[in-house]
């Protein structure tokens, strides 16, 4: 089996785990290219349908291009998709201006809870990967959150072979990381193998393009002249930049990461 | 081209160097990007401390404060031969159960030992523990030459003493590298400052290290991980835990016994008539059979003997004692059984491995002993060389997990 369909079968493994454990879970979909790719596996372990909703965690400070492809592909995929915004924040002016931790916060990690607690999910899937941040290179495949979505990262379960802990506490819910071992170059390999849609915004125009998108305010384009994805997976074959470099949140200070995610970030 | 990718757990005691052999892998092989460079800079510096290599693998903030690490973490890097999924383990006797989440993903394993220090309890437990997960490659590090002025008769002379426990465990190590994480000798190139050494260095040693071939061909052993209602069609999903499978295919449903036939393999945007191990697909049947979540679909002709009792080696993580009569939930593949464990043969301490007691009454943290289970319902559990999926386990109470096994 080729590299690429190892870590695909593995996912979809996963992916089937977590729906035969928890049945009321949902995907976190950012609408990026890691997500979409989850997205696409998704689709695959179900066959096409996804048995559940799809979660957009919206801070309204999107790019536009990412709500023209959300919208597109919710209605071609067939999507139950969920808008989840921190409409009170929103009223009361929460704005990347005024602080970037305590926006993400509101706008991410509170309107999730938001979400979380009107649905009751058990689960969330999410596209996050080991090669992305030191601090996201400590999670488990099934990470469990308690009520206040603290993740303890001190004291993590054992995760033995593909036999992941699936009994939720009273008021935990678990993060599901069925992407954790993928690279960014792997992903645009299988972007590129599978034919998947992304944001034209990875795409490079006039020099530039971006290498991880967000919110417009907090994401940086990188200079690129890749336009096409075959150039972009030779750019990072050779590429000694980092992928998140263009984010704003990580670089606040060194442990703004390891801060926000154990305050339940995603 | 995509080349192979190893997964590889860094193991060894506390201290010894695994973080910091780690961090000078990924600095001499350049798979670093500036930032995360000048990154440990700053990050030492806060801390008044020398640029620590360690650092590189060590991310959480109280990891770098207490020069501690507490989780597993992986990181990739490559060589111009290999690329690699180096699995960093803590070394601390109260985080084993995390070095063991690493180090059951892993492939092939570095054990490194304090040249000057030697053999200490969690170098013989990692040891011991990667024969348990049935890890033969590996790779052992005499690390901190460079405190011992990089002498011969000292990496001898613990060489001599890592080797003879080995053996006892049944580890032949592939080569004993004699090197300084810190200095970087003989890590990812030769030193000079050890010409009486001509074996390999780290970085050549692993480039050089070949997985066995699965030539053996095996019986099919499907575990269902759930069955879906797909437009009218049952699809029953799950991953080929070994051998092949085919439309048109007969097989048993475990346990009922009930025969069936293949209708069709599915795999979604693509046309398949087989599959095999290690894929995840799923399958429709000729004619409706009862059958969920825990059962199997097996091959007519070698289906597995269902079993009440069985027998495993087991590794306990808990601070609540495994005891005799104690009822709990062993979860083998996608199968989940109550058990009863109805002897403890013995109780062994997992770093001397001295036997504390046969026939004993309890397992207590971190020890390890064989174990005789009887489950309430008829359970698939083989041997781990035979069927890898099917030979290993783990025990839960609740939601706790409290310890893992491999069938014996």
């Amino acid at each position: 089996m080729d590299y690429l369909s190892e870590l695909e079968n593995r996912s979809i493994y996963i992916i089937r785990e977590a729906y035969a454990r928890f049945r009321n879970i949902a995907l976190l979909w950012s609408i990026g290219k890691d997500s979409t790719s989850l997205l696409w596996l998704v689709r695959k372990a179900f066959f096409g349908k996804i048995p559940f909703p799809v979660v957009h965690i919206d801070t309204s400070f999107k790019f536009e291009e990412i709500y023209k492809f959300r919208n597109k592909y919710a209605k071609e995929w067939g999507l139950n998709l969920y808008i989840s915004k921190n409409e009170e924040a929103l009223k009361n002016g929460a704005c990347p201006e005024k602080g970037k931790l305590d926006c993400c916060n509101a706008l991410k990690t509170e309107a999730l809870k938001q979400t979380l607690q009107i649905e009751d999910f058990k689960a969330l899937l999410l596209a996050i990967r080991r090669d992305e941040h030191g601090i996201r290179a400590k999670e488990r495949y099934f990470s469990p959150r308690n009520i206040d979505f603290k993740w303890n990262y001190q004291d993590q379960p054992a995760e033995l072979w593909d036999l992941y802990k699936s009994t939720a506490g009273e008021g935990e819910h678990f993060r599901i990381h069925p992407m954790l071992h993928w690279r960014e170059i792997d992903i645009w390999r299988y972007i590129k193998r599978e034919k998947i849609p992304i944001v034209k915004l990875y795409l490079a125009k006039d020099g530039k393009r971006f290498r991880s998108i967000g919110c417009e305010s907090c994401c940086g384009p990188v200079a690129s002249n890749a336009n096409t994805i075959d150039k972009i997976v030779k750019e990072l074959e050779v590429s000694k930049v980092a992928e998140r470099s263009g984010r704003a949140q990580d670089k606040e200070d060194l442990y703004t990461m390891q801060r926000l995610r154990s305050l339940g970030y995603m | 081209m995509l080349k192979d990718t190893l997964k590889i757990v860094i193991t060894g005691h506390v201290d010894h160097g695994k973080s910091t052999m780690i961090g000078r892998l990924l600095l001499d092989t350049g798979s670093l990007p500036k930032e995360r460079i000048e990154e440990i800079g700053k990050v030492s510096k806060d801390l008044g401390k020398e640029a620590e290599l360690a650092h590189l693998a060590d991310q959480l903030r109280e990891e770098r404060e207490n020069s501690m690490t507490i989780d597993t973490t992986q990181t990739f890097f490559k060589s111009h031969k290999k690329n690699y999924v180096i699995i960093d383990a803590p070394g601390h006797v109260e985080l084993i159960k995390n070095m063991l989440t690493g180090a059951s993903l892993a492939q092939a394993a570095v054990l490194i030992v304090d040249t000057e220090e030697g053999i200490k309890e969690q170098t013989r437990r990692h040891a011991y523990l990667l024969s348990l997960l049935g890890l033969s490659k590996v790779i052992v590090v005499l690390n901190k030459m460079d405190i011992v002025g990089y002498d011969k008769g000292i990496f001898e002379a613990t060489k001599k003493e890592l080797l003879k426990f080995l053996a006892g465990i049944g580890i032949r190590p592939i080569s004993v590298i004699p090197a300084s994480a810190k200095s970087g000798a003989n890590i990812s190139k030769k030193s000079d400052k050890m010409k009486w050494y001509k074996g390999p260095c780290l970085l050549e040693a692993l480039d050089e290290l070949e997985l066995d071939k699965k030539t053996v061909r095996k019986p099919l052993r499907f575990p269902v991980q759930d069955v879906y209602e797909i437009e009218g069609e049952k699809i029953i999903a799950g991953r080929v835990a070994s051998g092949t499978i085919k439309k048109g295919q007969k097989v048993v449903v475990f346990p009922s016994g009930n025969e069936a036939k293949i209708r069709a393999v599915k795999v979604f945007g693509a046309r398949r008539d087989e599959a095999a191990e290690g894929e995840s697909i799923g399958l429709t049947l000729e004619k409706p059979v009862a059958i969920e979540r825990g059962e199997f679909i097996v091959e007519k002709d070698y289906a597995p003997k269902p079993t009440n009792r069985f027998k495993g080696n087991v590794f306990w993580i808990s601070d609540e004692p495994l005891r005799i009569g104690k009822t709990m939930t062993l979860r083998c593949a996608t199968q989940r059984a109550k058990c009863v464990i109805e002897k403890i043969e013995s109780r062994i301490n997992s770093s001397t491995l001295e036997t504390i007691e046969e026939n004993a009454k309890e397992l207590r943290l971190n020890e390890t002993g064989s174990v005789v289970f009887r489950t309430k319902t008829p359970v698939v559990a083989e041997k781990i060389d035979f069927i890898e999926e099917l030979g290993r386990f783990v025990l839960e109470d609740g939601a706790k997990l409290e310890g893992m096994g491999i069938v014996l």
